[in-house]
């Protein structure tokens, strides 16, 4: 098994498009940091413009190395599965299309363990695109603006609510926050593997891979009680931005934030869960369905 | 003489088309076994089968003495295929290709080996270069590289000259020799081209819409004295029954005709047994030599509709 990982992960490494994504994601957060670094102030304007008259900020110190991160987060880990799906949707189709999906087959190698090993990599592949997106727009960011305390902007119903996180008490936020993206994300790489399984090429699964998120996303947003209670819970995109519950720390009664403290575990934990699920019946269903296909490629 | 490859009643069923219909064949150990039949006869899809990519509907495949469907990857570790083009990844080296396939049979892999495996081919002068940059001949010796670097016992090649210049051809056919002479290996080898098994092939089957027309060793399928002679009676099924009983059963084809391959000598003395056996006969015709057949049933395909029918 793990012999045909390593076969796996360097046949990854070879190929050019998965470089795309890491190259696209250093793009994105190089500009943010660009943009942010000549006018952040006037960003910050805007966002402060209706508490402006309650609370001093002293507004250059507000844009840090944690606040942008937490911006480019809020911004990349939409478009991110996007970049998850070209290389996961490709696992078995583009060796359907190549011509070599046979060859591997008629090798000693079960059809379980192939689609087990796919899913391994294209994990690892999901792993590390945050690992670069961690080192871009965390490391890099701290680097270029300094660590500080760090302002959270939250919607939560009508009311919009500004939430201060001391900085010595950030970072395990974001490492929590980033292993939470890892399992969200996942649930694309799962998704897109088990398309995957349908196409001779890798374009139709990867399509449908953005089609289904861009739709579920949608649903998701939709505020409709009847779509609140009896759908959204049930699609994995109402998890998929959950990572933002790490930074939405408890406050007491007078709302002093507690240090260390997160304001709804419970809720972090049951997305988690409801994400983990969604792997496992994606991945199972793959090995399904790979299981008894005829391989007429 | 053990048998390496024995097919019994094997069927496959894509909706509405049965590719495969009721095949039962054997391939004996150090055979080169032509596997002859026109596009569409069912050969990759029996190939296929063979190497589980396919499952099939009705039937069992033993593959050295052991089920297929129990024991896959014993078996498939001793098994090396090209099938159809034998396609690698176009972005790594030949040497990289190699690399993991034959890992991916369980091998420890040397640089000293994998060398010696492209040498035989004669790409070793290009094996650090990208498979998307060779051409057809290339890529057909790379896959053979392929489906060898693990040593098999079993080699299993469908179409193997399909877009090969008549020297890949000829170097591919002398690979095919030295692999049976020289290295003792079983070759199942399929093909559209008569004239390409039956330099190769000691033994062959041919097969038509996934059922078999004949099989048997080249030297007795190619002896011009053979024909294949057409008896019709009152009862064709009755007559077939009585003659599985007889002699005459290892001369049978596996039809729903009531056909012989057999020496035109013989035919007086087919008749004779027939009428012992009380059997009206109707008629009794001599139809094609073995190369007319397959001409037929590879070339004007309406010609055969009397015989498959």
């Amino acid at each position: 098994m793990l012999n045909l990982l390593r076969i796996e992960l360097f046949k990854i490494s070879r190929r050019p498009r998965t470089y795309i994504a890491f190259a696209a994601i250093a793009a994105i957060v190089f500009i943010f940091q660009f943009a942010f670094k000549a006018d952040g102030e006037s960003y910050m304007n805007l966002m402060l413009q209706s508490v402006k008259d309650t609370f001093e900020f002293e507004k250059v110190r507000a844009i840090n190395g944690y606040f942008m991160c937490y911006i480019i987060l809020n911004t990349l880990l939409i478009q991110v599965p996007i970049l998850v799906a070209l290389i996961a949707a490709d696992s078995i189709s583009g060796e359907a299309n190549m011509g070599t999906l046979r060859l591997l087959i008629s090798k000693p190698i079960s059809r379980t363990q192939l689609i087990l090993v796919k899913f391994a990599a294209a994990t690892i592949f999901t792993i590390l695109l945050l690992l670069w997106m961690a080192i871009t727009s965390l490391v890099f960011s701290l680097l270029i603006f300094g660590a500080d305390d760090m302002l959270i902007f939250r919607s939560k119903g009508d009311e919009s609510q500004i939430l201060l996180i001391t900085k010595d008490d950030v970072i395990w936020r974001y490492l929590a926050a980033f292993a939470y993206a890892t399992v969200a994300l996942t649930v694309i790489a799962a998704l897109s593997l088990f398309l995957s399984i349908f196409a001779e090429n890798s374009i139709g699964p990867i399509i449908a891979t953005v089609c289904i998120v861009i739709v579920c996303t949608i649903i998701s947003n939709i505020n409709v009680p009847i779509i609140d209670k009896n759908v959204k819970p049930f699609l994995f995109t109402s998890y998929l931005v959950g990572w933002k519950g790490f930074f939405y720390i408890a406050t007491t009664d007078e709302g002093v934030p507690i240090k260390g403290s997160i304001e709804n575990w419970t809720a972090i934990r049951n997305s988690l869960l409801i994400l983990l699920l969604h792997i496992g019946i994606l991945v199972a269903a793959s090995v399904i369905v790979f299981r008894k296909k005829d391989i007429l490629s | 003489m053990s048998s390496i490859i024995r097919v019994s009643h094997l069927s496959k069923q894509f909706k509405d088309t049965r590719a495969v219909d009721d095949l039962s064949f054997t391939v004996n150990e150090g055979d080169v076994y032509g596997f002859l039949g026109q596009n569409g006869a069912g050969k990759s899809t029996t190939i296929r089968m063979l190497l589980s990519l396919v499952a099939p509907s009705e039937g069992e495949i033993n593959i050295f003495e052991k089920k297929l469907s129990t024991h896959r990857s014993e078996i498939l570790r001793q098994v090396g295929a090209v099938i159809e083009k034998p396609d690698c990844y176009k972005y790594l080296s030949a040497y990289d290709n190699l690399s993991i396939f034959a890992r991916m049979s369980g091998m420890k892999v040397s640089r000293q080996l994998l060398m010696k495996q492209l040498q035989m081919v004669g790409l070793a002068d290009r094996a650090g270069s990208k498979v998307k940059t060779f051409s057809q001949g290339m890529k057909q010796r790379l896959g053979i590289a392929v489906a060898l670097v693990h040593d098999p016992a079993l080699i299993i090649l469908d179409e193997p000259t399909n877009g090969l210049d008549p020297q890949g051809i000829a170097d591919m056919r002398n690979l095919i020799l030295k692999l049976s002479n020289e290295m003792g290996k079983t070759v199942l080898i399929s093909s559209h081209l008569l004239s390409e098994i039956e330099l190769i092939a000691n033994r062959m089957i041919i097969i038509h819409k996934g059922k078999k027309m004949v099989e048997g060793t080249v030297a007795d399928l190619l002896d011009p004295a053979h024909s294949l002679i057409q008896v019709e009676t009152d009862n064709n099924a009755a007559a077939k029954e009585k003659l599985k009983q007889t002699n005459w059963v290892s001369f049978l084809q596996n039809d729903k005709q009531l056909r012989l391959m057999m020496n035109k000598e013989e035919v007086p003395r087919l008749i004779s047994d027939l009428v012992a056996m009380e059997v009206q006969l109707l008629s009794v015709s001599s139809s094609h030599s073995l190369e007319n057949y397959f001409l037929s049933l590879t070339t004007l395909p309406g010609y055969v509709e009397p015989f498959a029918n």
